[in-house]
């Protein structure tokens, strides 16, 4: 890999400084951001560690669930609170690569992973978001894990992460430290569609770095699940991945919050679903019936089009889990 | 005969652990890209970015001027490689890569620069900026999908009895299975650190399966005297057959080694571990069956075609299994190759039969859901009691026995023949099976036994244990027939400088250099038995024996293989057959292994642990090869796009249930003095068609073309 400078930053106001400069990229627990820099995805001429920030609380604000952005994966996972209150969170978390991994990866990094479109890991391959202007090797390639919602002609790259769909799910907000100040941002809104722009995998600009998430206060608890459909039982990214979540009083569903993973260039939130579920009873065919709406303007390519098929199975399925039929 | 068998099986031998187990976990076990030489340098090849056509030119100014660079070799300025000529008789294909040699691109990846740096990521980073210009051809790498493509190997179809009779009975069926293309991926990547001694002597630290087959190949490349060059592989970290030639990144290091006069190491990466080093084939297959209503076969019809490179063919036997696993009176085979512009394929563990396999324990668990037989009583209302091939006697076969021990202990009786018919949890539940056969193989080898004054046994040859335990293996018999605990006994392999030994492979390690070691210490204690005269004692006090004659050891170097008479007479095979119980999820298709039991008849077993991980080993590749592993290819490009272990998937501890080793046990007395056959092709084959045949007991659905991902059961 190309030579690089590497420092460690000792406060917020001096990442933020230091990554206004073109060329700076920040490493927290450089699972994704190493591996990108062997292959040559990417060469920064400078890193800078943001390890030693007091970046790694969680605990309880006014405002919820407070979870600092170097809280490593594993922990968040394995906290009380968490496991308490956003169960959800917790099953998505460790659902997600493996235990050496999530013992290094932290909450903005997971954020901030890129996609695992094979032909961006490659720099032999055309492909529009490492190259902008080369091409998107995926359509007309191997797309079977690619995505089948919000797609462009420009790029049809899944997001990776399991944690992101579970916040999506669960209303979490960001909170951004910039060159300008502090900005919140809800957690549907942080990540992106390719569009004109691949090369964007979100709307954090230059010089901006992530604080925390906070995940407001919900009745989910008891019926929450993740579904994450993979290739093999562990160590593999989703085909479909489902988090579930609903608030069930007196068997009828007062509240629903359902958020899919591998199916879009973001975590992809099911606002329609959720409408239609409200009010219902938590049937097997209540369930069957809203997951169809779910796929609505999805469009399949060459190897993906089993996603039309697993895609609304798989939330049946979790709403299922989660409402206790299984 | 018999009395040699009983003694050698130590009844000490069940349950000892490996003899280097802890120095492996522990990090002591040194492989072959752990040595340090004095100045050691580093090597980095950039792979061609095509498919097919030449290279015209290779930008390598950069790269030179990058900060650390030592040399950066291309095929325009590479000092020649005396032994890389271009054979002198033309011949349909150019012959193996001779790395830096000339312009041509046979595939994607090929190797056509090396960067020398004095660290690893210099000569990775340098590596990244050389550029080559190429004069682009058409390539092909679609794999065949018909028996019209390719040519045959061995020309001729091979028919016994009557040809396609299966057409005839009636009960029949005909259908295509596919096994795409499989890598075999040890976790050690392939690594070599080669290191000059002289103008005309090298060392060499490599990932090899045959320490002298190596020597003598590089020997041969760089016009060199075998005896002046050693192989030194003391541990090696998986290889499946991977590492049973020498590739062109090794003679790539050695070149570099010299051109720098440094040690050179060069480590593979996990993605040029798809494109050079081997693979197994993708190979199209057609069966035709057919069977009266009793069960009995009438016919099989086995049709393969393998993929191979354009400049190499490989041929191996799928269809071999046809031809030897059942007693069937007509059987008709067809085999092919199709060229394309992929790396050369090579052994993959269970070769050929692991492949065949699938295709013939598939379309026999089709049939028994035709005649309503359950697949068991198939298999043994067609059991072969002489090779059906030549008629021969095996030299031991207790296949039915493994039948019967596997069927028990996975709860047979719990499987229902109607498709889908059970349920669990809200997950189907289906049973399957299959098995295989692999020829029972005993090379030549020799041993070195030297019995030192402390009494401890030094045992030397030149063999390498690629995981199975051989060493430990080794050391059980020798106690045995020494009489001396396993703590005296000290088993020095993994060196070309040692005694001959062939390369690991084919499952014939411990029947030959076992067969070695036995022949070895008997003489051994034989002529211990002789210095105290008086026809000796059956267990000699050796260290005093030693002592008392005013002797510094005493040794014998002894070479041992089967007798022809043998061979001759007897068809030699190992048999297995796995049972398997799975969960398939009804509405998202995911496939869970509930439990596997895998039965292995090779003989008697030496090493009961060693054995019965590596039949575990051997069950789980075959259960990669049934539900992940797919290497695959984008034909536009004719480059493999999941080259990595994020995207290339292998089984991992939570797709693995409790896994249950059986072994018939009984010894055959034919092929060595222990009774002991190999094992590690059977454990693998037969294993896919037992998942690919539970999962249609538990659905309903009949998946040929493997792997079996959750998108084909939805
Ligand atoms: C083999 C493999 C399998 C995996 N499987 C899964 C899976 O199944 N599911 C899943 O969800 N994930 C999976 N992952 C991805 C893993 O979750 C991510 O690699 C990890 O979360 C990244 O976190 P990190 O701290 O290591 O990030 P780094 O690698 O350090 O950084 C990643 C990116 O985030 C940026 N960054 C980091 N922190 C901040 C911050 N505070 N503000 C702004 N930018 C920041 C960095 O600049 C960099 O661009 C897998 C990874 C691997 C290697
Ligand atoms: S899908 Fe996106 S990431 Fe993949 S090749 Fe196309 S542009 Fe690149």
């Amino acid at each position: 890999m190309k030579q690089f400078q590497y420092v460690k930053a000792s406060s917020n106001a001096g990442v933020i400084t230091a990554i206004s400069k073109p060329g700076t990229k920040i490493i927290a627990g450089g699972t994704n951001l190493v591996d990108l820099m062997k292959r040559g995805v990417t060469a920064p001429d400078r890193l800078v560690d943001i390890t030693h920030l007091p970046l790694k609380s969680i605990n309880i604000t006014g405002k919820g669930l407070h979870i600092g952005a170097l809280a490593l994966n594993s922990v968040v996972a394995e906290n009380a609170l968490v496991v308490e209150k956003h169960p959800l969170l917790a099953m998505a978390l460790k659902a997600g690569a493996s235990p050496q991994l999530r013992n290094m990866a932290t909450v903005g990094g997971n954020m901030m992973q890129r996609t695992r479109c094979t032909y961006f890991y490659d720099t032999a391959m055309p492909c529009n978001k490492r190259a902008p202007g080369t091409g998107c090797g995926a359509i007309g390639g191997i797309n079977r894990m690619h995505a089948i919602f919000g797609t462009s002609s420009k790029c049809i790259a899944v997001h990776p992460s399991d944690m992101c769909v579970a916040l999506a799910a669960l209303d979490a907000t960001v909170i951004i430290a910039g060159p300008k100040g502090q900005r919140t941002l809800q957690f549907t809104e942080f990540h992106r569609l390719p569009g004109e722009h691949p090369e964007l995998d979100n709307h954090l600009a230059t010089g901006e770095m992530i604080l925390s998430v906070e995940i407001p206060d919900n009745n989910f608890a008891k019926n929450s699940y993740y579904l994450k459909v993979r290739d093999r039982q562990s160590y593999a990214f989703a085909l479909v991945s489902v988090a579930a979540a609903l608030d069930i009083q007196n068997g009828v569903i007062r509240g629903a919050r359902l958020a899919m993973g591998g199916v879009a260039h973001k975590p992809w939130r099911l606002f329609e679903v959720e409408k239609s579920l409200i009010g219902k009873k938590p049937t097997e065919e209540n369930f069957a019936q809203a997951a169809q709406l779910a796929m609505q303007g999805a469009k399949a390519y060459e190897y993906n089009a089993f996603k039309l098929k697993l895609a609304p199975a798989t939330i049946a399925e979790a709403l299922k889990h989660a409402s206790g039929l299984v | 005969m018999e009395e040699a068998i009983k003694t050698a099986i130590p009844s000490s031998a069940d349950g000892m652990s490996r003899i280097d187990g802890r120095a492996k976990v522990t990090g002591k076990a040194k492989y072959a890209a752990e040595y340090r030489p004095d100045g050691l340098a580093y090597g980095v090849l950039a792979g061609s970015t095509i498919a097919k056509g030449t290279v015209t030119a290779i930008d390598i100014a950069r790269a030179e001027k990058a900060p650390g660079v030592l040399a950066v070799v291309t095929h325009f300025n590479s000092p020649k490689v005396p032994g890389h000529q271009k054979p002198k008789k033309p011949t349909k294909k150019a012959g193996p890569i001779l790395v830096f040699n000339d312009n041509v691109i046979h595939y994607n990846g090929q190797p056509i620069a090396m960067v020398i740096a004095d660290t690893y990521e210099r000569a990775l980073y340098a590596a990244s900026l050389v550029k080559a210009t190429y004069n682009k051809q058409a390539h092909d790498t679609k794999p065949p999908s018909d028996i019209s493509m390719g040519i045959a190997p061995w020309g001729k179809d091979s028919v016994r009895g009557e040809a396609d009779a299966w057409k005839n009975a009636p009960f029949k069926l005909e259908q295509e299975y596919v096994i795409p293309t499989e890598v075999h991926n040890p976790m050690e990547l392939h690594a070599i650190i080669a290191k000059w001694d002289g103008a005309d002597k090298l060392t060499v630290w490599d990932k090899t399966q045959g320490t002298q087959a190596t020597r003598d190949d590089i020997a041969k490349a760089f016009n060199i005297p075998a005896a002046n060059v050693q192989v030194i592989a003391k541990f090696v970290g998986g290889a499946f057959g991977s590492a049973l030639q020498v590739w062109p990144h090794e003679i790539a290091a050695i070149l570099g080694a010299k051109l720098v006069r440094r040690p050179v190491k060069l480590v593979l990466h996990r993605q040029d571990m798809f494109t050079s080093v081997g693979h197994r084939p993708y190979t199209w297959q057609k069966v035709g069956i057919g069977a009266t209503a009793d069960g009995k076969l009438v016919g099989i019809t086995h049709e393969a075609v393998g993929q191979t490179s354009t400049y190499e063919d490989f041929a191996e036997g799928p269809i071999n299994v046809s031809k030897g696993l059942y007693a069937c009176p007509n059987v008709t085979t067809r085999y092919k190759l199709l060229s394309l512009n992929i790396g050369t394929p090579t052994w993959m563990r269970g070769p050929g039969e692991a492949t065949g396999a699938f295709a013939l324990e598939s379309a026999l668990d089709e049939l028994s859901y035709q005649v309503k037989i359950d697949p068991v009583q198939l298999r043994l209302i067609n059991y072969a009691k002489v090779d059906p091939e030549n008629g021969k006697p095996y030299s031991s076969k207790y296949l039915d026995e493994a039948y019967k021990m596997g069927a028990d202990q996975i709860g047979w009786e719990n499987r229902r023949q109607e498709a889908g018919a059970v349920k669990k949890d809200g997950w189907l539940v289906g049973y399957g099976m299959g098995g295989g056969m692999f020829g029972a193989y005993r090379d030549s080898a020799t041993v070195k036994a030297v019995m030192r004054a402390d009494g401890t046994l030094l045992l030397q040859t030149a063999v390498t244990d690629i995981g199975p335990g051989t060493g430990t293996a080794m050391v059980l018999i020798a106690a045995d027939i020494m009489g001396l605990p396993a703590d005296k006994i000290k088993f020095e392999m993994g060196d070309s400088s040692l005694p001959n030994a062939p390369m690991q492979g084919g499952s014939a390690t411990t029947a030959t250099v076992g067969g070695a070691v036995y022949d070895a210490c008997t003489e051994l204690k034989q002529k211990f038995q002789k210095l105290i005269g008086n026809g000796g004692t059956d267990n000699p006090d050796y260290a005093k024996i030693l002592s008392d004659k005013n002797l510094a050891g005493l040794d014998v170097t002894t070479q041992s293989s089967l007798g022809a008479d043998a061979q001759n007479k007897y068809s030699m095979q190992a048999w297995s057959v796995h049972f398997t119980r799975v969960l398939v999820h009804p509405a998202t298709g995911v496939v869970k292994i509930d439990k596997v039991v895998s039965v292995a008849d090779s003989g008697k077993v030496i090493s009961q642990k060693t054995a019965r991980s590596q039949l575990i080993g051997g069950a789980i590749g075959g259960i990669g090869m049934a539900l992940m592993e797919d290497a695959i290819i984008d034909h536009r490009y004719g480059r493999y796009v999941n080259n990595n272990f994020a995207d290339y998937h292998v089984p991992v501890n939570a797709d693995i249930p409790q896994m249950e080793a059986l072994f018939v046990n009984k010894p055959d007395s034919h092929i060595n003095a222990m009774g002991a056959k190999g094992m590690a092709e059977i454990s693998l084959i037969g294993m896919a068609a037992a998942v690919a045949n539970a999962v249609f007991n538990a659905t309903g659905k009949r998946v040929r073309d493997l792997p079996i991902t959750p998108d084909k059961l939805i």
